[in-house]
């Protein structure tokens, strides 16, 4: 499934996060990448620096918005002037989809500016699709909302993670950006089987992949970014693109920058774990 | 759970083990936050908790070089502190954390006495350059724009990327000199400790009268001293009065030759857009 109506109908291979230390290397150099990802609220400005170098980059390439601040699961409604400022963006880069998260984050207009973990309840998800709903229809574009990695859960959850998932992106007919890195964390830090998280959700509906690297505690796990992809994310990225089919895939990488070049070499080890999908679904044919 | 997250932390920056009424916070968080096998619900939620703290200080500490050293670390930590408990997030971006400190430092002048209306000035520049940064640029003015236009009915709009600030302090200079400090210590390959030893060692400016525009000139911000007249003249005009009431604000002292010398550099530097 890696062209589908949640991710526009569009077959992209493997991009990298749009960061600022590699502004310099990519207008000059102007290496060949699939595609960026861009965090929507970095360019949702009225002018300056930012948008010359996002439109310098749309010249040559392909982007796709990230966000992270839409709160789909905060209690709050959809703020009018924010989702105006994000339509002018999608406008702009002519994304074919955009993701955000399935998190809560603000109450009441007053930001954690965090991705906070939601009560896996039936109330919650049916409030969530509804504004994940709301903000499709004004911006017009395919959306995939993306699982957290998350450190607390709540007495309240009345179903697992993915369940919850599965409901909120079923009620509002949406996609997943589905984040393997993230099942991984949290499966760690809630003791659950990431295999059945992945084997759970509707396959059919994953526009987008991310992976990353996190950081290990004594007991607990951090979703940090600023790793290189670990071996159990690996495995966990081969399993998904088996059951999803060869999916746009993206490397986040946000803090402790290393050279474009690594983390464009990072991002491209996802080639090696295609090529054995590719080549299993040929003997399967065969 | 918000307040959980976003209230203050205790010493060595940890949740504080007090809920504001005086319960036990693990009394209050436990309620909501199941526990794992390692980790209670209070240190659950006392992630969130520090990431919340990490994540705002940083972003000010970042966007606030000049302050840090007009108070010194320590005090520039517990201002932003008292600033963020006072006056926490309103916006989706954390480019926004430091639009109000100018006034906190105004209201709340123990934190930084006696250096408060430096400390003031210096929010003001620091925030002046993050609005400045990506502020829209319109259509700039040109000169046939206002051609056969009466100065007494002829109002020209500032663009949105020029900030005109009157200050008391030359925190412009201070700030270079600060920013030369700094990487006077990269180039030494000073450690980050040494660094903040250098931009306190910059000697804190005496009060001195300081009319500045910050603006925006091809993507980089800059800062540029002007005289009290063309302070007058240009706040006057963002103001909305007219080119002759706005001239009139510089006073009988200032010559026309230097007024026009003056509007020619701003049309030069495209301050002046269409409205």
């Amino acid at each position: 499934m890696p062209a589908n109506r949640f991710n526009g109908h569009t077959d992209y291979g493997i991009g990298i996060g749009l960061r600022v230390p590699h502004y310099g290397h990519i207008l000059e150099r102007k290496p060949v990448v699939d595609w960026f990802e861009i965090i929507s609220e970095t360019f949702m400005v009225d002018g300056g620096r930012p948008l010359a170098v996002l439109d310098a980059i749309l010249e040559q390439y392909r982007v796709v918005q990230h966000g992270v601040s839409l709160y789909f699961g905060s209690a709050d409604k959809p703020d009018r002037t924010h989702l105006r400022k994000l339509k002018a963006l999608v406008k702009r880069t002519r994304t074919p989809w955009l993701s955000d998260h399935l998190c809560w984050g603000s109450v009441d207009g007053t930001y954690s500016h965090d991705l906070l973990p939601m009560p896996y309840t039936h109330a919650a998800a049916r409030r969530t699709a509804e504004k994940i709903r709301q903000v499709r229809d004004f911006l017009e574009v395919p959306i995939c909302v993306e699982n957290v990695s998350s450190y607390a859960a709540f007495h309240q959850s009345e179903m697992t993670e993915w369940e919850f998932l599965t409901e909120v992106v079923e009620r509002a007919d949406c996609g997943i950006l589905l984040d393997v890195n993230n099942i991984y964390v949290s499966s760690r830090n809630h003791d659950f089987d990431p295999y059945a998280y992945l084997d759970g959700v509707p396959h059919q509906r994953v526009g987008q992949i991310h992976i990353a690297g996190h950081t290990k505690f004594e007991k607990y796990l951090l979703d940090t970014h600023d790793h290189p992809v670990l071996d159990p994310v690996w495995k966990l990225y081969a399993h998904a693109i088996r059951r999803c089919g060869v999916t746009a895939t993206l490397l986040e990488w946000d803090d402790r920058i290393p050279s474009f070049g690594e983390v464009h070499a990072e991002a491209l080890k996802a080639n090696a774990y295609i090529a054995d999908v590719r080549q299993a679904h040929a003997v399967t044919r065969a | 759970m918000l307040q959980a997250v976003i209230r203050p932390l205790g010493p060595g920056y940890r949740s504080r083990r007090r809920w504001p009424d005086g319960r036990p916070a693990t009394v209050v968080i436990d309620t909501f936050a199941a526990p794992n096998p390692r980790l209670s619900g209070f240190e659950r939620i006392e992630i969130y908790n520090r990431m919340y703290w990490f994540r705002t200080l940083d972003s000010l500490h970042e966007d606030l070089p000049g302050l840090r050293a007009v108070l010194g670390e320590r005090r520039f930590m517990r201002l932003i502190e008292a600033y963020l408990v006072r006056h926490p997030s309103r916006s989706f971006t954390l480019r926004d954390l430091p639009a109000r400190l100018e006034a906190f430092i105004r209201r709340t002048s123990r934190l930084t006495a006696p250096h408060t209306a430096l400390a003031a000035d210096m929010a003001a520049f620091e925030w002046a350059q993050v609005e400045c940064f990506d502020a829209a640029a319109l259509p700039p003015l040109t000169p046939a724009d206002v051609t056969g236009v009466p100065g007494s009915r002829l109002r020209l709009s500032l663009q949105p990327h020029v900030r005109l600030l009157a200050l008391r302090y030359p925190v412009d200079e201070f700030a270079l000199a600060v920013k030369d400090a700094a990487l006077r210590g990269d180039a030494s390959n000073a450690v980050v400790a040494s660094r903040r030893r250098l931009s306190r060692r910059v000697r804190r400016p005496r009060a001195a009268p300081t009319w500045l525009a910050v603006h925006r000139h091809e993507g980089k911000i800059y800062y540029k001293r002007l005289d009290a007249p063309a302070h007058r003249i240009l706040t006057a005009l963002r103001s909305g009065r007219t080119l002759t009431q706005a001239v009139a604000t510089a006073g009988r002292g200032v010559q026309p030759d230097q007024v026009r010398a003056w509007f020619t550099t701003w049309m030069h530097l495209g301050w002046f857009c269409r409205r």
